[in-house]
């Protein structure tokens, strides 16, 4: 890449050491840092003050997420909603601040997208192993034909791909729109478009998630079927 | 025209193309998940909740095949490998 000029760039803010700091970085952190926050928050008032507003949101937020994986994959499994209720915070909440002007959204990033990706394609064969054994897991590859084993291999690369890639060109795209209007034709009609970049970012959470908690589902029921 | 500009010339006329054809069969095909969500409405409208999410589900993964047209164009505008100082 060269300069800023590309979609891929990255404005560093720092050196550590021989360690760049990139907004993407930072935004990042302040995101987790953000969640963590609310979520210590969230934890205190479920106990201490059940019946107050943050408690009640809370709980409405878990119920959700603990909804949505068990739609997905079929039966409840906590460790799921875990994972998957941490990527969909983590890709709302950066949704939410890449809002704030001047902060683009860290997920606006191929890096940052791909990362929660390859965490999507490492946790499937963790969670097959850890539900079927490594020999169970194994076998579903070919399932229900050998001659299918290499159509698996790709099938789970192209869709960690297209997870990326689908996530960073959809919150990209909302910024490079915005961008693009405040530079054409002023400061109020780009409005409606921040919030339609809002609205999809959110979908864009939710798909995500949909999506890990089906792969990680099905790698869960290996054999169930048959 | 050096080959310079001949590289520029069909980076931009081929992300145009790119956009114009992605866009096409992603309108396509959100058009039908929109009318057969649309039906699907009007049998079991008790179902409502339900039948708005997968349909928006649907309709971001089509639309996704779009956004990869709409990163390949990107590319080809402003981080292109081949045009020197772009």
């Amino acid at each position: 890449m060269t300069g800023a000029s590309g979609i891929f760039a990255d404005r560093v803010l720092v050196w550590l050491g021989p360690l760049p700091i990139t907004v993407t970085m930072a935004s990042s952190v302040a995101t987790s840092a953000l969640l963590l926050g609310l979520a210590a928050a969230g934890a205190r008032a479920v106990l201490r003050h059940p019946t107050s507003r943050l408690a009640a949101a809370s709980r409405l937020t878990f119920g959700f997420l603990r909804g949505l994986v068990t739609e997905a994959v079929g039966h409840p499994s906590p460790r799921l909603e875990v994972f998957a209720g941490t990527l969909f915070l983590f890709i709302a909440g950066a949704a939410v601040i890449g809002q704030l002007p001047g902060v683009p959204a860290p997920t606006g990033n191929l890096g940052a997208t791909s990362a929660l990706a390859a965490l999507v394609f490492l946790a499937v064969p963790v969670a097959g192993v850890h539900a079927r054994g490594p020999l169970g897991y194994l076998r579903h590859y070919f399932r229900p034909n050998p001659l299918l084993f290499p159509l698996h291999l790709v099938s789970e690369l192209s869709r960690t791909l297209a997870l990326a890639l689908r996530l960073f060109g959809n919150m990209m795209s909302g910024h490079l729109m915005v961008a693009l209007l405040v530079a054409l034709v002023g400061v109020l009609v780009p409005v409606p478009l921040m919030a339609l970049d809002l609205f999809i970012g959110l979908l864009q959470a939710y798909i995500f998630t949909i999506l890990a908690s089906v792969y990680v589902g099905a790698a869960i029921r290996v054999g169930e079927g048959d | 025209m050096n080959e310079h500009t001949v590289l520029a010339l069909g980076s931009i006329v081929t992300a145009g193309f790119t956009m114009a054809i992605g866009a096409l069969g992603a309108a396509l095909g959100e058009s039908r998940i929109g009318a057969a969500g649309m039906d699907a409405l009007a049998r079991q409208p008790d179902e409502a909740a339900a039948i708005t999410r997968n349909q928006l589900v649907a309709l971001a993964m089509v639309e996704s095949t779009a956004i990869f047209c709409l990163v390949i164009a990107l590319v080809l505008l402003f981080a292109n490998p081949y045009v020197s100082g772009s």
